[in-house]
């Protein structure tokens, strides 16, 4: 950890203000950013504290959706009253990731924000272009048992981590971003997160000079939740492959199936035409096998993580068998 | 006074006790301070003016550091002093070795070897100024890094060859060939390891965290060349060894000469990633395993061979085949263990060296047997226990393999019915029940304890021993109060301290019975005195709550006198006619997920002949935390080395997965009390790694049993497990009409 100057930002417009310094990083839980500065992975000079800001509230829309502060914790989340009844798989989706004690401290904000798992990125005597642009990938011949299959570059093949967003992309949710002028503008949470490319360093849409102040639900959206998160550790580990699904079916057939993935890309993985090959068809194996298809039209595999691309497949089948068992 | 004792006398005397506090499942006498923060560990002690160490490791494999850049990180505010002194240590000690391991760190073995120490008034500011040292290396081209890489060392003392097993695989009506790999492992004791130490001129006081401080000591003077006599070392609570530190680690050192040199108090904390990168690993190993049986499962066959790694240089090589030597009959014996010579991380003693991967190993080859023979696999087991030590012909010191089978089934409610794969689910999962054979080998070691029975009729019982978690404190206490016939509340055991008797070190599962042994004849020589005054014989010296024969209470007695002999417990040689080891068996029931591959453990029972049982409760903690290993040795636990530069990639808690509480379900433990008096003068035995000495198979055993996935690795990951189901396993599901829409 390299000595940093603790500043607190009075509001979220000068939050947004202090991270026009490339060196100054917004911190409220710290539960990712505090091990990634003691490792000098990041090596801010100045912290802007923004954990006691007005964004701590879950609140109803005039819509009839949920908007989740940007600084509402983790836990408060998941036990809040709407989201379980209402958005049962991001209550799942949450309880599904790290421990109790880490979810009472991380944030919505930061949960969206949290860096890479990748072993070669954390080590800052290892090449990664995610940290040190131009320097190389080590994970593509490493171990990258943990690493992606899908959208990769022959930049970065990292996966994001999280479980939170997972959930909200299948939801829809819109992140909220307040700019340094007050204005605020918002970005559908499936596009929130980017591609590796040729630009890994850069993970998400949050630019300098902005912050997030919350995440918007859409109204209820009715069906059937489920989060099936796959690892060998049953908890306190990372995904392999994550399925978030909102699954309604009537007489058979498939009304709605909006299917996001986790543990597969540098992004939660959202493609409407996976959800497409459902709609409107009765539920079947070769149906699931054809969604699957879709899903892993590109996939790659690294020689380690080769496994996640069946892997995949069969989630998606568990959480389709599991949502066809539970309508009948 | 002191008294010398090192054998038994051939009598239970400890049976003979009146106090009836031996064995009864007294809570931890060190409960309350552990659980309330009061307890001290190596790096909390509050010193003044206490200077604080990081170490700076190596960022090359195998090479010479040629300029060390210390200008910016001494310019660096609070920034002390950079100690790059030719006595640091490279590595870890191994057990028991009470000398310097590689010095000279300007020599880089592997990855992340310490090759200086940073000292600032804060610790903040050592580690950032350890990140800002320059190292310029002259690295060595081409590091072996893969035990295929290089040519293996035979080591020749694990060899055996008896009979002709080559033959008898030809003869055999059943017989099984098989390759099974395990990965690496950490130790990852939550305390990281952690030094203060502190020179004052003339001596050094060292608080750290180490299991051995017998051997330490000399580790530790040899490093330094300073005399023995010169070192006080203290470590009274240990957050967690599991043999990562049983030797003297480069923190101590590294805090020690800092020491000298600035001539004030230093502490020195590896951070977590450095205690996985520079500490001990448990090799991994490649082994095979051949057993040739009979039409009705004798055995008549029995080889077992294994390649594991280590370090040039390291004597260390992971016993694979330690209790293969004895487990089982078989006339005709083929044994072999082989190192290669790797620049990976030392390799060391990590929970249970040998059995620890050996064992399941050769008991998932024993389910391949049993399936292969139709026999049941507890009775399989039953009827190849051998009547002595199949290659030496020893006796067995006392063998309680059979009634841990018999016991444990019938807890567990093994079915002995003719077993088939696949025959059981619950929606997605497969269920399924496997079990395992376990052992592991008893040692004891010298060791010395002073008890003190003082004027006031409370008792102190003083010694270097160590007490990492295991129950130490508590069970010398129930020891000095069975034998002096007190409350155990009346006795202080003040351990941890090189200022007292030298112990025997917690390591190898010796201590409880070594200390132990030590601690009863220093009680012995004790009574003896208190029966000279009482006026009667020794053997009929009725001691209990304070009081002799029930009239005279022991302050009475002592008549304002105290009582302090000194008990030295040396091993007899009679052990060594013997073939000495803890026995068990594992019960497991497992589900296996249809799709994903998860694996989660039902429930699980453990059942053990370990001697006598000083306190149930301590007893079977040890044992829920063996079974608890063995879930992650079955399923999670693997140590990732880079294939490039041989780095440990996954180096902290998050990524090295030990099993968290929900993948430990209820844990069953089944104490088959015995008396081995052989294996010490309290009939003990070792009991610490026990209990993970094989049951990781009872695991895959169940695995197999469940979904028909023979996953010839551990861990066993869903990836594994998916790799080696039948090809048919979803048509047989579709068929069995399990469930709705399965693909």
């Amino acid at each position: 950890m390299q000595p940093f100057e603790l500043v607190r930002a009075p509001s979220p417009s000068d939050a947004a203000q202090l991270t026009k310094d490339e060196h100054t990083r917004l911190i409220a839980g710290g539960t990712n950013l505090l091990d990634l500065m003691k490792l000098q992975v990041e090596t801010p000079s100045r912290l802007a504290d923004i954990s006691r800001l007005d964004c701590a509230e879950i609140t109803d829309t005039p819509d009839g959706g949920l908007r989740i502060g940007a600084l509402v914790t983790n836990t408060a989340t998941a036990v809040h009253p709407r989201v379980r009844q209402d958005y049962p798989v991001l209550a799942r989706a949450i309880l599904a990731g790290a421990t109790q004690q880490l979810r009472n401290k991380a944030t919505t904000g930061g949960n969206l924000c949290q860096r890479t798992r990748c072993f070669y990125f954390t080590k800052i005597d290892q090449p990664c272009n995610k940290r040190d642009p131009g320097s190389g990938c080590s994970a593509i011949e490493g171990v990258a048992k943990l690493h992606a299959v899908l959208g990769t570059s022959d930049q970065c093949i990292a996966t994001y981590p999280g479980d939170m967003a997972v959930a909200m992309s299948a939801l829809d949710a819109e992140v909220h971003i307040m700019k340094e002028d007050g204005t605020e503008r918002s970005v559908p949470v499936r596009d929130f997160h980017l591609l590796p490319g040729d630009t890994p360093w850069r993970e998400n849409e949050l630019g300098r000079g902005e912050m997030i102040t919350a995440v918007t639900l859409p109204p209820p959206v009715g069906g059937a939740h489920y989060y099936r998160k796959v690892r060998e550790r049953s908890s306190y580990a990372f995904a392999l492959v994550s399925v978030a699904a909102v699954i309604e079916i009537e007489g058979g057939v498939f009304t709605r199936a909006d299917l996001a993935f986790g543990g597969l890309a540098h992004k939660p993985w959202f493609d409407p035409a996976i959800g497409a090959v459902l709609l409107g068809k009765a539920a079947d194996d070769a149906l699931f096998d054809e969604a699957a298809d879709v899903l892993l039209q590109s996939a790659r595999g690294f020689g380690e993580n080769d496994f996640k691309i069946p892997l995949a497949r069969r989630t998606l089948r568990a959480v389709l068998t599991q949502a066809v068992e539970d309508a009948a | 006074m002191s008294t010398t004792r090192t054998e038994n006398d051939g009598k239970a005397r400890l049976d003979d006790m009146k106090q009836g506090v031996l064995g009864e499942p007294l809570p931890r006498i060190d409960g309350l301070a552990k659980v309330t923060g009061t307890a001290r560990y190596a790096a909390e002690y509050p010193i003044d003016n206490c200077a604080e160490g990081v170490l700076v490791t190596s960022t090359i494999t195998h090479g010479t550091v040629t300029r060390l850049d210390t200008q910016a990180a001494l310019t660096m505010p609070g920034v002390i002093a950079v100690i790059d002194d030719s006595r640091l240590i490279t590595r870890a000690v191994q057990g028991t070795a009470g000398e310097a391991p590689q010095q000279a760190p300007v020599t880089v073995c592997y990855w992340g070897q310490p090759i200086a120490l940073v000292v600032a008034e804060s610790f903040e500011q050592a580690r950032d100024a350890a990140k800002r040292i320059h190292v310029e290396y002259d690295a060595s081209p081409n590091p072996s890094l893969s035990p295929d890489d290089v040519t293996p060392e035979e080591q020749e003392d694990d060899t055996v060859s008896q009979g002709d097993l080559e033959q008898a695989m030809k003869d055999a009506a059943h017989s099984v060939d098989v390759r099974i790999a395990t990965k690496g492992h950490a130790s990852a004791a939550m305390e990281p390891h952690a030094a203060i130490a502190d020179w004052d001129g003339e001596e050094l006081t060292v608080h750290a965290s180490l299991q051995m401080l017998n051997y330490n000591i000399s580790e530790l003077a040899d490093a330094l060349d300073i005399p023995e006599d010169k070192i006080r070392l203290i470590a009274r609570f240990v957050g967690g060894g599991f043999g990562s530190k049983l030797g003297i680690s480069p923190d101590v050192v590294a805090a020690s000469l800092a020491s000298i040199k600035l001539k004030r108090p230093v502490r020195v904390v590896l951070s977590r990633q450095q205690v996985f990168q520079c500490i001990m690993r448990r090799s991994e190993t490649t082994q095979r395993l051949r057993l040739a049986a009979t039409s009705e499962g004798k055995l008549i066959g029995f080889g077992h061979e294994a390649l594991v790694s280590n370090l040039p240089g390291e004597e260390f090589c992971e016993p694979v085949l330690q209790s293969s030597h004895f487990m089982y009959r078989g006339e005709n014996r083929e044994l072999m263990l082989n190192l290669a010579r790797i620049h990976r991380m030392t390799a060391g003693s990590v929970r249970a060296p040998g059995e620890a991967v050996g064992m399941p190993a050769l008991e998932a080859a024993m389910d391949m047997l049993a399936e292969k023979s139709g026999v049941d696999p507890v009775q399989l087991r039953l009827m190849n226990i051998p009547d002595k030590d199949p290659e030496n012909d020893l006796p067995f010191s006392s063998h309680k393999l059979a009634e841990c089978l018999r016991q444990g089934a019938d807890a567990f409610g093994w079915d002995a019915g003719p077993r088939k794969a696949r025959q059981r689910r619950e929606g997605e999962w497969w269920i399924g029940t496997g079990m395992a054979s376990g052992a592991r080998i008893h040692n004891t070691m010298e060791s010395r304890t002073r008890v003190t029975l003082s004027a006031d009729g409370t008792a102190r019982v003083e010694t270097d021993m160590t007490d990492i978690g295991t129950g130490t404190y508590t069970i010398l206490a129930q020891m000095v109060a069975e034998m002096l016939g007190m409350d155990p509340a009346a006795v202080r055991v003040d351990i941890g301290d090189t200022r007292h008797p030298r112990g025997p070190g917690s390591g190898g599962s010796w201590g409880a019975s070594s200390i132990g042994s030590a601690a009863f004849l220093a009680c012995r020589a004790i009574r003896e005195d208190l029966a000279a005054r009482a006026g009667v014989a020794e053997e009929a010296l009725d001691l209990r709550d304070g009081k002799v024969g029930g009239g005279r209470t022991l302050v009475d007695v002592l008549g304002g006198e105290s009582l302090s002999h000194e008990g030295h417990y040396k091993p007899a040689k009679a052990q060594e006619e013997y073939t000495a080891a803890g026995f068990g068996a594992f019960f497991a029931q497992v589900r296996v997920n249809h799709f994903t591959g998860e694996t989660r453990v039902d429930r699980m029972l453990g059942a053990f002949g370990f001697g006598r049982v000083l306190n149930r409760r301590t007893a079977r903690s040890q044992f829920l935390g063996g079974l608890t290993w063995s879930i992650g040795t079955a399923l999670t636990e693997a140590l990732e080395f880079d294939p490039r530069d041989g780095h440990l990639v996954n180096c902290d808690l998050a990524e090295y997965h030990v099993p968290v509480h929900r993948d430990v379900p209820d844990l069953d433990v089944v104490l088959v009390e015995e008396r081995d008096a052989i294996a010490s003068p309290i009939e003990a035995k070792g009991i610490g790694e026990l209990g993970m000495c094989g049951g990781a198979a009872a695991i895959g055993n169940a695995i197999y049993n469940a979904c028909g996935a023979r996953v010839l690795q551990f861990p066993i990951t869903p990836d594994s497990v998916l790799a080696s189901l039948p090809r048919d396993s979803c048509k047989l599901l579709r068929e069995a009409g399990a469930m709705r829409g399965l693909a």
